[in-house]
């Protein structure tokens, strides 16, 4: 099994669960963070002139799946995070060495 | 001389609304530092009511307004409020109790230690600035509004104008707040120029709002009774305030947007800019006063920035320069009409009335500006005013008053 964590638009969280879902996978963890890519923040207004922000808020989405559904996973969340602008976020694969299901105990693939 | 119930109704209404603005402060303040250091903040404001409050009573009021000595301070007779009943003052605000006169003077007190706390915030420490707020209300506030409002002061007895307060509080406040800084030091942050951002506007609205509101107290209650002359300098005020907020927002939305933090910031310019001039001058004239606070004030402040000087919320641009360009305006555009017991200005004829008000601000930024300095020196050497470069970092929230703004995060 693999761990997906997406960082993505605040505003692409429900595009993103929806091609998730259609994959058939319903369960994710969604936090509110803040980071930067290559666009290193933006600017705002102070009472005169700008300060910068240099941390911007974004979803970090956590979804674990199986082995054979990561290219096909990856792509569908790229595909729906996409705006084609700076920001659009990134997908981070890494390996997972088990899952436990607290309530039945049961773990592996079949606790996904 | 009797008591004037409706001159009292309005002149205690107007101590209360003073008092709010105080905690306006703290808001105001408050939501423009980041949120590490926002109870601290706020913490300035209010412990200037709770010192100021006593100090005012036991000798502050009788050194400021006390019997006359030599023009130049009060004298002990009213300390522990001796002399000081219900029964009006001989020489202050004949139809009310002087007790009456008095509290509604103890909220400017209050105030303008207040104001000063701006340009010091993040870095400075609790204990250092309950002994500076003493020692600068005893030294700097004092003399000056007795100079300028008390019965003898020799600003007052040379016929300056100060309505409500553009020397005694704002001129006060905003050069005292620069020699303040100039002994203390930027914050680490600014000097290795990291982003710091501002933790909640809306607080800064809300402070703002309740600033607006209070003034009305401030400026119209500064007639001391309730009649004409109150109403005047209410509607002078809303009208400073409103065309210097507009200035603001334009001036923000040529350089990118309409800001809000602008916006407000306008109005408080405008406000400071008005105070001195409110009761003097014809409520129209609070139009070109209040669009030329905004630009001035504008402008000193990007300078401020430019120059690298961390007077981080800006008390020197904002109530500094907002206060200096009222009195001068007040020499400009006060006129008999409008009350009897001023002058006219520039442009009625009087251009000695325009020199003596330049006077008065050369002087009381000299003295404001060595006096703090002195005192921050004195302070400086004795207990030390910043806090360590690791309390510093954690915020001085925790470190400070061992309290966090927003717990509750996690249950």
């Amino acid at each position: 099994m693999k761990k997906i964590e997406a960082i993505i638009r605040e505003e692409k969280l429900e595009s993103v669960k929806r091609v998730l879902e259609e994959n058939g996978y319903f369960g994710l963890t969604v936090s509110e963070v803040n980071g930067r890519g290559r666009q290193k923040g933006l600017s705002l207004q102070w009472r005169v002139g700008e300060y910068r922000v240099d941390f911007l808020p974004k979803l970090k989405i956590e979804v674990v799946i199986l082995d054979e559904d990561v290219s096909k996973i990856s792509h569908a969340i790229a595909n729906s995070a996409r705006t084609g602008e700076m920001g659009d976020g990134k997908i981070f694969v890494l390996p997972l060495d088990n899952a436990v299901r607290i309530r039945t105990g049961e773990d592996g693939d079949n606790a996904i | 001389m009797s008591v004037n119930s409706a001159d009292t109704a309005w002149l205690l209404v107007s101590a209360a609304l003073v008092m709010l603005m105080t905690p306006g402060v703290a808001l105001f303040y408050g939501g423009m530092v980041r949120r590490k250091s926002v109870l601290s903040t706020m913490m300035m404001s209010f412990a200037a009511l709770a010192v100021v409050g006593i100090i005012w009573v036991l000798y502050g009021y009788s050194l400021s307004f006390g019997p006359d000595k030599a023009g130049i301070i009060g004298g002990l007779d009213w300390v522990v409020l001796g002399q000081v009943g219900q029964e009006p003052s001989a020489v202050y605000a004949s139809t009310v109790p002087h007790l009456a006169f008095m509290i509604f003077q103890a909220m400017f007190a209050i105030i303008t230690v207040a104001l000063i706390t701006g340009a010091v915030v993040e870095r400075m420490k609790f204990s250092a600035i309950l002994v500076f707020s003493v020692l600068w209300l005893t030294i700097v506030y004092c003399p000056v509004a007795h100079w300028v409002w008390g019965n003898g002061g020799w600003l007052a007895k040379l016929g300056v104008l100060d309505f409500a307060g553009g020397i005694v509080v704002h001129i006060s406040a905003g050069v005292s707040a620069l020699a303040l800084v100039s002994l203390l030091g930027p914050r680490k942050s600014f000097l290795g120029r990291e982003p710091m951002e501002p933790h909640n506007i809306p607080m800064v609205a809300l402070g703002a709002g309740l600033l607006w509101f209070g003034w009305f107290g401030f400026n119209a209650g500064s007639a001391l009774t309730s009649g004409g002359l109150a109403t005047s300098a209410f509607v002078t005020t809303n009208i400073s305030a409103a065309a210097a907020a507009f200035t603001w927002m334009m001036l923000s939305w040529r350089q990118r947007r309409p800001s809000l933090l602008g916006t407000v910031t306008g109005a408080i310019a405008g406000l400071a800019a008005i105070t001195p001039a409110a009761g003097f001058v014809p409520p129209l004239a609070g139009i070109p006063i209040g669009i030329v606070a905004a630009v001035i004030c504008y402008y000193c402040m990007l300078f401020r920035m430019r120059r690298g000087i961390d007077e981080s919320l800006d008390v020197w641009a904002v109530h500094g320069m907002g206060g200096t360009w009222g009195i001068l305006a007040t020499g400009i555009f006060a006129s008999i009409a409008v009350n009897s017991a001023g002058a006219d200005g520039l442009i009625f004829g009087n251009a000695m009335q325009f020199a003596r008000q330049l006077l008065a601000v050369v002087v009381v930024w000299a003295f404001a500006f060595v006096g703090t300095w002195v005192l921050g020196k004195i302070v400086d050497a004795t207990m030390g005013l910043r806090v360590s470069p690791t309390e510093e970092t954690v915020g001085l929230d925790i470190s400070q008053h061992g309290e966090g703004a927003y717990g509750g995060q996690l249950r």
